[in-house]
């Protein structure tokens, strides 16, 4: 079945943000999508919100709209495109929900668009839970029994069919409320009565509990002539009751044999066919009974799934690519697999090599989250690594989670589990969290045994006997150090056999440098010297069974060596490894696009990275890819591997770009051979971020900054708070994402965050202070806006802007959660002047070859409004977060350009050849609005400041700031209301802003309530006030009879928008408790003053205007001006009153 | 279990280092063909199919033993594979259905092994060369360099007579059906019985069995099963089921395919080195329908030449033929292993239209 020809137009609904649960694996199978539709020859039609994306770049669709992914936006695209098609199972659950509310509304028949990938009723059956429970019964397959119960004797008999241990859900609850897992009598009647009291409907669901039963994934597709085949199995290291997104995971399947593996593939086929998916790829569930072997089916998701692109990365099998060939009417044997390109896609992979996957979480950053792993996802990102064996991929994707550990032990941080006593560490492993592999590792080496541990853990026996053969090859490699030995006589005493064992074990240098004493280098030098070195080789989806074409490859100690000569100038790209917070999606994008730029202009493109998410992992992207940690050792490894192909086949390495990873690679820059960095030299990295430097820097250029210094002692650090006065913004060097960043209003305020930061949190644990890492403390601007700068500059010394951001929020909280507008509107002509002269001079100071971001504070001036004094605050020689989002809203590839200027080209030679063009000079706004994961940590404050917490970002671009600021909040999950009540409850420092928004909203026919402070405010500057809220009791009591508080007053629905700021000191309880009734009872939720004016703005602009929606292309072919002249061109005369 | 350094010699000299494991010969040498396996699971399964006779295998999959044996798994009660190649043994079996652990199971059939290989180049050495010949053990490379010179193929060699049953024997039926079906055993795998089984009573015979012998045992169908070595030096199979053609309904799986194929005058070549694994694509061409399919075979037929007989399955990775049909004389066979064991279920319809043949012959 060919091709269809029936269809010529497919829209592809995008995943939107990243956030838990749905991050960059979406843009992979997304931009997979899109290339392959268009290849096919279809119009496509892309809507996603999410401008860090590969797949919004204009090249990858005909039309791509960067507008909110909610259902009445998606009808205005429907109406403008007159799509054909809508393909929804590409882009997570987001599309998959939209899909469904536009069958449902009737829009898709309206506009005669048929979905395809999967139909209503398949999504519907999987989706709902019962629906899907019922399908699986009807086919005689084993689901966990349930029952519901509406009081105490429904659930006695519920129980008694079900026996103990049973889960108990309460129905219509947030955030797993109520839920628990009764495993006696007595919990079983706590925990029903407390479900019964959490349930606004007082029911409880009872379920079987098969917690501590084995999790298995099959990762299936079918075609429209019904052939199925399974792509990859996967096993949960950690066993049922951890959510697979937050498990440790590894492909293939280990512990079943093959009568229970083909059980498991009979049955996904079986489950396939029944919920309906026609085409595509889905992912099937499995739970299995460590005892007994029984099955039972835990669910399916009828769509490619972050599973699926770990499937995918694990096999060289792009499921995604795939599964959008099989949406247009191809069956899989008619697809060529792309790796062999002899062989049809209709098979199923076999794999010589063994698959591990490690979630990142970023607990660190909710300080209140309990890091308690359970049924709701809460990692923010993971590492994939391959290994020959199980240990050592294990190993390497403990090292590639740069979360201060070089493996699974042998470094300073397993002592933290070493000091803890063996009951009490048997007690913590029982229970899932980040830290638990680390638990068993120290129990099982400290001599527990594998049953004992077990038994705690419900990990099975065979995971925990690798993990006791990397404790024994510990002590037998701990052996070869004798006292009195050196470092020679230590490498001395390791033979060939010795060092081969060990390295196949994963043992990376630097843990072998930690057991032994001694350095990395004196390792590395030692085992180059027993003839012991890496070798490469290949994912090719078929075990060597046939030639593979796609050198994918990763990094074992074994004989024979698969890297080929090659006689091409090459360039290897590090990217950014997992993400997290403050380093994500943004940094993969520059690292794609520095391969698609440097592919074009004719160079060998080399990737390294271990991201299993992203599109830079896809071997489609490089001309060569690495899946390897990005660790000294691992990226020295390529660069001699790439270094001997170059010497075999006449080529030559060019060098190593490190500067677009984010800080990941910039890393490792000082440890690489200097002559091989590309762009911008690592002592110019060094001499931007050490603070001296700097400072000095900016004091020989005349360009003011806050007054600060260093501290590495609490004494030294109150010393300079005695200099420059409070409030002082104090921040860890060398970190990412305002990592442990404060501000601090008094001396006591400073000590907290000084013990926080030196105690043995997170951040000691990744290194801790010294005099290397010293704290910067600055003092802080009050009253600021903050500017971020993106400018390129070339070897010859000139310097482009690429663009510059005004940020709503004020200067203080982290730039990368403070929403940013393009162009700068509240900014006048001068000082935009003053910030790009500032920009140039910084950049040349710097000799900067590529891409440099500088961040400001405007210091505000109520005489010349955004003509304040401009404080430069740092500086980043760098690709940033932003770049993606600048290249968007002005149409110029920035990355590409730097790319092509770190290679050696000029920026005259690029605008020559055209790739660098002027920015797109149109009517149109851009703002950048960050999205926050405060639903999956209810027990976290809501509330902004220099630490990011945001997981991701979405644009709205429309011709108002007002609109677009509306689109990128109603992109960002909150819908603005139109009319309603607008709850006031402000700090004293942010009246003046929030009368203004508070005046607004009146005008726009809003009721305003407040607290008593506010109100009294509001009222004195003449703004009515409907209502004083109460005071929250402090022992949170009911508040006095006649009385409403705030939660009181959102919990009845009586509020439409809460504006909260928090006070800067004193107690924070009220606004606290009010931000959490908020985010319990979705209502929408501001925590600045400025963005209340922003969205009071926004709401009178969409008020006024018809919602209209434009591609990306339509922008971009806007009106053209001179690159250089065009933010001083686009700028208004009258600055908008953004702030 | 102690460690000894071991090693692999190739007929071509190639040498590749590990670690002993399992039996141990004597002589510190095992020799025999060296093929390459890549199913993911069923190691047991494929170790204790009697078609390997002759052959070491070479697991693709690296973490080979992590779910020990158990007497279900097995395709015979005697392993006839001289040895395995593996990357990393398992030391600890986990499994609710392990019985024992896989050592013991090697050391208790006397097979040995070899661990510790790096086994994806020696995967590539015989996709790139073929099927060798070789040796492998503890003694010195000189000796294992002799000995692998002198190691034969399979090629020319009659290997059925060392695994067919030497009695008949009676594999009562699982469903109750009253057909009766004779199995010709040319080392007939455990789970083709079982599935035979479902559909009448088997009756196992010794591959030297006549034609007349078969019929007085009055079947509703013959079956030929699967079998190690060369199919062209197995004569008599083929003479036999010439003088049941017509009379009777056959099936073939494997060798058995070979069989059919030779005695309605077709031919056999060797593969360069052979399907062996479980995910190898096949279509039916009668139905259009890919199915994922169990490989194990070193030799594939040329049915090109015959007019009364109709391909009805291909490979398609290499367009080979993996199974044809013979209307006129009742008689069909594949390539493949539609009873898996190990390896996907997607071809069991076949016993199914083996039963459909048995039952329009009988009416």
């Amino acid at each position: 079945m060919p091709r269809r020809e029936d269809i010529e137009s497919i829209l592809l609904i995008g995943s939107g943000p990243i956030v838990i649960g749905q991050a960059c694996e979406f843009d992979y199978s997304g931009t997979q999508a899109c290339r392959v539709l268009k290849e096919e020859g279809y119009r496509v039609i892309l809507a996603n919100s999410n401008p860090a994306t590969i797949m919004t770049d204009p090249d990858f669709a005909d039309a791509t709209y960067i507008e909110p992914l909610v259902a009445d936006v998606l009808e205005r695209i429907l109406d403008k495109e007159r799509p054909d098609a809508v393909l929804p199972t590409l882009g997570g659950q987001t599309a998959l929900n939209l899909a469904m509310e536009l069958s449902e509304s009737g829009v898709l028949d309206a506009y005669g668009v048929e979905l395809i990938g999967a139909d209503a009723q398949a999504i519907r059956t999987a989706e709902d839970r019962d629906l899907f429970k019922q399908a699986m019964i009807e086919i005689g397959l084993n689901v966990p029994e349930s029952g519901i119960a509406h009081d105490m004797t429904e659930a006695a008999a519920v129980l008694g069919q079900l026996g103990l241990p049973v889960v108990i859900r309460p129905a219509y609850i947030l955030g797993g409320k109520g839920t628990g897992i009764a495993s006696t009598q007595a919990e079983f009647e706590f925990m029903v009565g407390r479900g019964l009291d959490a349930s606004p409907i007082t029911e409880v669901l009872i379920e079987k509990s098969i917690a501590g039963w084995k999790e298995f994934e099959l990762e299936v597709m079918r075609d429209k002539a019904d052939n199925c085949v399974i792509i990859c199995s996967i096993e949960n290291f950690d066993p049922m009751g951890v959510h697979t997104g937050d498990s440790i995971t590894v492909a293939p399947a280990q512990t079943l044999t093959d009568v229970e593996y083909q059980l498991m593939r009979d049955t996904a086929f079986q489950v396939m066919r029944r919920v309906g998916v026609e085409t595509g790829g889905s992912n099937v569930q499995f739970a299995v009974h460590p005892e007994t072997g029984e099955q039972a089916i835990i669910e399916m998701n009828p769509r490619v799934s972050r599973s699926s692109a770990l499937a995918s990365k694990a096999t060289g099998f792009p499921i995604a690519k795939i599964a959008a060939k099989l949406a247009v009417g191809y069956t899989l044997d008619e697809i060529p697999n792309d790796i062999t390109k002899m062989t049809p896609a209709s098979f199923e992979p076999s794999i010589d090599y063994v698959v591990t996957k490690v979630p990142r979480w970023a607990f660190e950053k909710f300080p209140g989250a309990e890091p308690t792993l359970g049924t709701q996802m809460q990692s923010v990102g993971e590492v994939m690594a391959i290994g020959r064996t199980f240990p050592e991929s294990l190993q390497k994707a403990m090292r590639s989670l740069e979360q201060g550990r070089a493996g699974l032990n042998c470094d300073a941080a397993e002592q933290l589990f070493d000091q803890v006593e063996t009951a009490e560490l048997m007690a913590q492993a029982a229970i899932g969290t980040p830290d638990r592999i680390f638990q068993v590792e120290s129990l099982l080496r400290r001599g527990v045994s594998v049953e004992d541990v077990f038994q705690a853990t419900k990990i099975d026996r065979w995971f925990l006997d690798q993990i006791l053969m990397l404790c024994e090859e510990r002590s037998t490699l701990e052996s070869h150090r004798t006292s009195g030995s050196t470092a020679g006589d230590v490498v001395a005493s390791m033979d060939r056999r010795d060092w081969r064992r060990a390295k196949q074990l994963g043992f990376g240098d630097s843990q072998l440098a930690y057991l032994w004493d001694m350095s990395e280098e004196e390792v590395r030098a030692g085992r180059l010297a027993a003839g012991v070195e890496v070798t490469y080789k290949t994912v090719d989806t078929c075990a060597a069974e046939f030639e593979a074409e796609t050198p994918y490859h990763y990094g074992t100690y074994e004989d024979e060596s698969e890297v080929a000569p090659s006689s091409r100038d090459k360039v290897i790209i590090l990217g950014s490894g997992p993400n997290r917070i403050g380093q994500g999606i943004e940094f993969d994008y520059c690292c794609v696009h520095a391969c698609f730029a440097l592919s074009d202009a004719g160079f060998e493109t080399i990737m390294v990275n271990c991201n299993p998410e992203t599109v830079s992992t896809d071997y489609d992207t490089s001309d060569r890819l690495y899946f390897e940690p990005l660790s000294t050792e691992g990226v020295l490894n390529v660069i001699d591997a790439e270094r001997r192909s170059a010497e075999q086949g006449g080529g030559k390495l060019v060098g190593v770009i490190v500067s677009l990873g984010g800080q990941t690679p910039l890393k490792l820059a000082n440890v690489l051979p200097p002559e091989l960095i590309l762009g911008t030299s690592a002592a110019s990295i060094d001499a931007a971020e050490d603070r001296n430097h700097w400072s000095a820097l900016c004091a020989r250029l005349e360009i003011p900054q806050p007054a600060g210094a260093t501290a590495s002692t609490l004494e030294e650090a109150l010393a300079t708070t005695d200099r420059i006065g409070f409030p002082a913004l104090i921040r860890p060097s060398y970190v990412l994402g305002g990592r442990a960043m404060e501000i601090v209003y008094e001396p006591e305020d400073l000590e907290r965050a000084w013990k926080a930061i030196a105690s043995n949190g997170s951040l000691g644990r990744e290194g801790g202070l010294s005099a290397d890492r010293p704290v910067l403390i600055d003092r802080f601007l009050e009253d600021a806006t903050e500017v971020d700068v993106d400018a390129i500059r070339d070897a010859t010394g000139e310097v482009i802007i690429g663009g510059i951001m005004e940020h709503v929020e004020e200067a203080g909280v982290h730039s990368g959660d403070s929403a940013c507008v393009i162009p700068p509107v509240g900014l006048s002509e001068a000082t935009i002047a003053v910030i790009e002269d500032y920009t140039r001079r910084i950049a040349n100071s710097l000799e900067v070859k590529g891409l440099i971001n500088v961040q400001f504070a405007v210091k505000r001036s109520d005489e010349l409004p955004g003509s304040g004094q401009v404080f430069v605050i740092e500086a980043n020689p760098r690709a940033s977060r932003t770049v993606p989002f600048v290249a968007k809203a002005t149409g110029v590839p920035l990355v590409k350009i730097a790319a092509r200027v770190m290679c050696g080209a000029t920026l005259e030679e690029l605008r020559v050849e055209g790739l660098l063009v002027p920015k797109v000079q149109g009517d149109h706004i851009a703002v950048k609005e960050a999205v926050l994961p405060w639903s999956r940590f209810p027990d976290v404050d809501a509330v902004l400041g220099p630490e990011m917490r945001s997981t991701g970002e979405v644009m709205g671009i429309d011709t108002s700031v007002g609109m677009a600021f509306a689109k990128s909040q109603l992109a960002a999950g909150d819908r603005m209301p139109t009319d309603g009540t607008v709850f006031f409850s402000l700090a004293d420092r942010d009246k003046v802003i929030g009368a203004r928004a508070a005046k607004r909203f009146v005008s726009l026919g809003f009721s305003i309530v407040a607290t008593s402070g506010t109100a009294a405010y509001l009222t004195e500057q003449g703004i009515p006030v409907a209502q004083i809220v109460a005071k929250i009791t402090a022992d949170g009591s009911d508040s006095a009879a006649g009385e409403v508080d705030g939660v009181e007053l959102i919990s009845s629905g009586g509020v439409d928008l809460v504006v909260n700021s928090p006070r800067g000191r004193g107690p924070r309880a009220d606004g606290a408790h009010i931000r959490r009734a908020a985010a319990t009872h979705l209502v929408p939720l501001l925590t600045t003053a400025a963005a209340a004016l922003a969205a009071a703005n926004g709401i009178g602009d969409w008020a006024q205007s018809d919602l209209q929606v434009r591609s990306l292309q339509e922008f971009h072919a806007g009106v053209w001006v001179s690159e250089d002249s065009a933010s001083d061109t686009y700028l208004k005369s009258n600055p908008v009153e953004l702030r | 279990m102690s460690i000894q350094a071991a090693a692999i010699v190739l007929a071509d000299g190639t040498v590749f280092e590990g670690e002993s494991f399992g039996a141990s010969p004597a002589s510190g040498i095992t020799t025999g063909e060296f093929v390459f396996n890549t199913v993911l699971s069923g190691y047991q399964e494929v170790i204790s199919d009697p078609s390997y006779a002759g052959q070491i295998i070479t697991f693709t999959a690296p973490h080979i033993g992590n779910y020990g044996v158990n007497s279900t798994d097995e395709e015979s009660a005697n392993p006839r594979c001289e040895g395995i190649v593996v990357r990393e043994l398992s030391r600890r079996a986990s499994s609710w259905r392990a019985e024992g652990d896989l050592v013991s199971y090697l050391e208790q059939h006397g097979i040995a092994g070899i661990g510790g290989i790096d086994t994806r180049r020696l995967t590539r050495h015989l996709r790139d060369n073929g099927a060798i010949p070789g040796a492998f053990g503890t003694a010195s490379g000189s000796e294992l360099a002799a000995a692998a010179a002198s190691a034969p193929g399979t090629e020319g060699r009659d290997l059925v007579a060392s695994v067919t049953t030497a009695q008949a024997y009676t594999v009562p039926t699982s469903s109750g059906s009253s057909r009766r079906i004779v199995a010709l055993d040319l080392g007939i795998k455990t789970t083709i019985l079982r599935n035979l089984a479902e559909y009448g009573t088997v009756e196992v015979v010794p591959a030297s069995t006549s034609a007349e012998q078969i019929l007085a045992l009055s079947p509703d169908g013959v079956f030929v099963s699967n079998g190690p070595g060369d199919p062209a030096a197995v004569a008599h199979v083929p003479e036999t089921l010439r003088a049941l053609l017509g009379t009777v309904p056959v099936f073939g799986i494997c060798m058995g395919h070979q069989m059919l194929a030779t005695a309605l005058g077709g031919t056999t070549y060797k593969l360069p080195f052979g399907h062996h694994g479980g995910n190898h694509p096949v279509r039916d061409l009668t139905t259009n329908k890919v199915e994922i399919t169990s490989q194990n075979h070193n030799y594939c037929v040329d049915v090109d030449a015959l007019t009364n007989v109709e391909v009805t399955h291909r490979n398609l990775n290499d367009s080979t033929v993996e199974g044809f049909a013979c209307e006129e004389l009742s008689a069909f066979a594949v390539q493949h292993h539609p009873e898996a064991g190990p390896g996907p279920h997607d071809s069991r319809y076949l016993f199914e239209r083996f039963a459909d043949l048995m039952d329009r012959s009988a009416s």
